[in-house]
């Protein structure tokens, strides 16, 4: 990679961080929601899938904004950390986990769908709490949704633009990533460089998206 | 013995259950009633699956259920063992990790049933490292009897585990539900809607319609009994006595059985001297005669009887209740009850013209 500079590899690193630290929180908060809008029978739950979708359609540049009010330091989450999260590698953070929140969200709910109730009564039945159940039986079981949900929640955030560009600001060693590198690039006619980073974007995402289709088509999934 | 109080009242326009249960808990009780009776329902209660407003549930000291202090004990603390209609099995482990999977999860000093011992009485030793996708619906339905009782349970619920099998699985698997309960002495609660099934497992019988328990009592009384033995269906079944074997009769290829003093002859059968033997008479297969009769009968299986109760069934025939040391009921012609002038209280002979045993019990 001799074209490419200190800076750009550091926005490659910054996007890996960036794409773990997302993937990370969302597991954490999607698998709770993702099972309540897999199970629930409110009539609240097209609300939320709809609210949930919305980062699908929403131009990122609206979405980059309204995060970028929110974290600013008279916005609700600035008060709430008492400073201005807006241009800081925690502020992206956050705004990616919206942004790439479907693409997490879909797949697990999908997969405890089709894991349905069943196995979590008959692990119950067999002395696990929920905790267990869901743990030794559910999560092994919706396996494929998990890989589906980490590899795109990963990949969606290594590609995403408007939205770091609004919130992040492009701060080469905090903020800059891949996808706005190659617009800084574009700008100022580096076009070696931008082709070495788009290229590498390209055959990544390609790759991922193979991985997780061949992984839904075959591999039953066994533990012990 | 432990008893077994549910108390359940839900009245929902599209779901109705109202049970009041007392029972004691020895040998196979099942829960007996047509499709959309609710039967899974009760099951899914009292295993607190579904919790309903107002329930009650106690077994034997235990409370389980009491929603007048708000208490509702999760299934996992519960000491029952349940097994699906299907079977349920978790794919992502093999047979041995299933059989385990409860078993690894009581007090080491609460395992009163091993993997051995399971393993032997459901005859599923050779299939323990297998995969579960490559089990026949038979086999996989055994592991999860045998997955269900390495938790120790104290109370077993099956519901309707044989429904998803064809009917040679079915004959295969009773024996072994027979087996269990005969060897680990745990109560089961039967879930079912199939008569043969009843007739071939259970002691006693809580028959629910509509959602509501409309009787509770042995198999015997329940099918003997004028206003329930309708709702067992077309075996018209008389009676169910258990019998024990005294005896075998090589030159006329008979076997003897004792019933309370009495005698019955039935094929030769392969069980030994000793051994209980469960025998099904149709209602239609007995015969009633005034008197012992002097002219000879082909029929070997004469029993005395004192006629307790007569209904009508419909225009030509009848229903006799008798008592041969147990009840037994005999179906009539109107014309045949009139002609010899049967009264309750009357001594008569019945006489059997055929007898069914449990394993002949084919749908």
């Amino acid at each position: 990679m001799g074209v490419l500079t200190d800076l750009d590899l550091n926005a490659l690193w910054v996007s890996v961080r960036l794409a773990t630290m997302t993937v990370l929180v969302l597991l954490i908060v999607g698998t709770p929601l993702a099972w309540w809008l897999a199970h629930t029978r409110s009539r609240f739950r097209p609300v939320v899938e709809a609210a949930v979708a919305l980062p699908i359609v929403l131009p990122p540049t609206v979405l980059g904004f309204y995060i970028l009010v929110a974290l600013g330091p008279y916005g609700p989450l600035g008060r709430f950390a008492n400073l201005s999260l807006a241009f800081t590698f925690t502020g992206l953070v956050i705004a990616s986990v919206f942004y790439s929140m479907p693409f997490v969200i879909q797949p697990l709910q999908s997969a405890f769908e089709a894991v349905g109730k069943a196995p979590l009564e008959a692990a119950w039945s067999l002395r696990a709490s929920q905790w267990d159940a869901f743990l030794t039986v559910i999560s092994p079981i919706a396996l494929r949704g998990y890989i589906s949900a980490i590899v795109l929640g990963f990949a969606h955030t290594m590609g995403e633009f408007g939205v770091v560009l609004m919130v992040g600001g492009s701060i080469p060693g905090q903020t800059r990533v891949l996808s706005t590198t190659v617009f800084e690039h574009v700008e100022v006619m580096e076009y070696s460089q931008a082709h070495t980073i788009s290229a590498f974007m390209l055959i990544f995402s390609f790759l991922v998206l193979l991985a997780v289709y061949i992984v839904n088509r075959r591999f039953p999934i066994h533990v012990s | 013995m432990s008893r077994l109080l549910a108390r359940f009242a839900v009245r929902f326009p599209a779901f109705h259950l109202d049970v009041d249960l007392d029972v004691p808990l020895s040998g196979i009780t099942a829960i007996f009633g047509p499709s959309g009776s609710g039967k899974t329902t009760l099951l899914r209660c009292l295993a607190g699956l579904e919790r309903v407003p107002h329930g009650f549930i106690q077994f034997g000291n235990d409370v389980w259920q009491d929603e007048k202090r708000s208490l509702c004990l999760p299934l996992y603390k519960r000491p029952v063992g349940y097994v699906f209609q299907e079977p349920r099995l978790f794919p992502h482990y093999n047979v041995r990790a299933n059989l385990l999977y409860g078993y690894t999860r009581i007090p080491s000093e609460a395992r009163r049933i091993a993997l051995e011992q399971v393993v032997d009485i459901l005859g599923i030793g050779h299939l323990l490292d297998r995969r579960i996708h490559h089990l026949s619906g038979g086999e996989q339905q055994r592991v999860a009897i045998g997955r269900a009782l390495l938790t120790s349970p104290e109370l077993l619920l099956l519901d309707e585990p044989l429904a998803s099998l064809d009917i040679q699985r079915k004959q295969e698997l009773l024996p072994f539900i027979r087996r269990l309960h005969e060897e680990l002495r745990i109560p089961v609660i039967y879930v079912s809607h199939a008569t043969n099934e009843i007739l071939q497992l259970a002691d006693c019988v809580v028959l629910l319609k509509e959602g509501t328990v409309v009787g509770v009592g042995t198999l015997n009384e329940m099918l003997t009994s004028l206003r329930f033995r309708g709702s067992f269906g077309s075996h018209r079944v008389g009676g169910v006595l258990e019998t024990h074997v005294i005896g075998h009769d090589s030159q006329y290829r008979l076997t003897q059985l004792e019933f309370k003093g009495q005698s019955l002859f039935v094929p030769l059968q392969p069980v030994s001297v000793g051994q209980s033997v469960r025998i099904h008479i149709f209602s239609n297969d007995v015969s009633l005669v005034v008197g012992r009769t002097h002219s000879p009968t082909s029929v070997l299986n004469i029993l005395e009887a004192t006629i307790l109760e007569i209904q009508e069934t419909d225009q030509s025939s009848v229903d006799v209740l008798l008592d041969i040391g147990a009840p037994l009921v005999a179906s009539i012609t109107r014309k045949s009850l009139v002609n010899l002038g049967l009264k309750p209280g009357h001594r008569v002979f019945a006489h059997i013209k055929a007898v069914a045993l449990n394993e002949e019990l084919v749908e």
